[in-house]
């Protein structure tokens, strides 16, 4: 079981996303508190994540880089603000430079996520809201480019098999 | 993404615009609209002259436009190009269904160890 609900708020920039999954409350939280399992996940096939540093308590930083089909590396961070296992966790996330300092001026999420106890599995609720509009609209073009990339990858690989 | 509405000609553009790591790294830093030629070209190891080619493939494939300000002209990322408001909203919904995907995949075979 996945996806059961997504809400998209344009106004407030707002992206609420409901999952169900089969497992206990404990091993979903796994999933975000040990960083080998968060790495398996977090980004797409195409850029794996590797997550470098990993500290899950108020003001503590997690930093990653995603490598993509050519070697390219992209970097990012996570700033967090709260976190009450296996229950909830809030953090900004962010993009960074080569060596991983934060860009300041690139857009950031501000990403909430609530687990509970459901129907003998676990809910978890995601909401992700854009810093600004003017953000939205800078981290979009990252995006497409991103997905540009990806693509011109996949066509690479095919040509070259 | 924008290639539904454009030509063949225009997707090849795009395509040749985008294909290049300078000029994708341009993209990204002429967001704001800030950058003239000669400020982009000092972040690059390569000539004004080059730099300036760049600039013209990604405004021939309609990326980026220029805007006259006193003496220079200052490259601007075009949102509109490659994507609204509303794209970035579908686009983080894609990567969290991915995402969710995904670890429903590891919470079904990784046992206690997934």
């Amino acid at each position: 079981m996945s996806v059961t609900h997504v809400d998209k708020d344009f106004d407030n920039l707002t992206l609420t996303l409901v999952a169900e999954f089969d497992a206990p409350i404990e091993r979903v939280w796994q999933l975000w508190a040990d960083p080998r399992r968060l790495e398996r996940w977090w980004g797409p096939p195409s850029h794996p994540a590797t997550v470098e540093k990993h500290d899950l308590t108020p003001g503590g930083e997690v930093t990653y880089f995603m490598t993509g089909p050519a070697g390219e590396r992209s970097r990012g961070w996570w700033r967090v603000a709260s976190v009450d296992p296996p229950r909830s966790l809030e953090f900004t996330d962010g993009f960074a430079d080569e060596v991983g300092t934060p860009i300041a001026d690139v857009p950031t999420t501000a990403v909430r996520v609530a687990l509970t106890e459901h129907d003998g599995g676990t809910r978890m609720v995601v909401r992700s809201i854009f810093g600004s509009r003017e953000h939205m609209e800078r981290l979009n073009t990252l995006g497409a480019i991103e997905v540009f990339q990806q693509t011109v990858g996949q066509m690479d690989a095919l040509l070259a098999g | 993404m924008v290639v539904g509405d454009l030509t063949d000609e225009a997707v090849d553009h795009l395509f040749h615009a985008l294909a290049d790591a300078t000029r994708r790294d341009i993209l990204r830093r002429s967001v704001r609209g800030e950058l003239s030629v000669s400020r982009l070209a000092e972040a690059y190891p390569v000539s004004f002259a080059a730099v300036q080619k760049h600039v013209a493939v990604l405004e021939r494939a309609g990326l980026v436009t220029k805007e006259r300000h006193g003496r220079e002209q200052l490259v601007r990322t075009d949102p509109d190009a490659v994507g609204g408001a509303r794209r970035a909203l579908d686009q983080l919904e894609m990567a969290w269904r991915g995402r969710v995907d995904r670890m429903s995949d590891l919470l079904a075979t990784g046992g206690q160890d997934g």
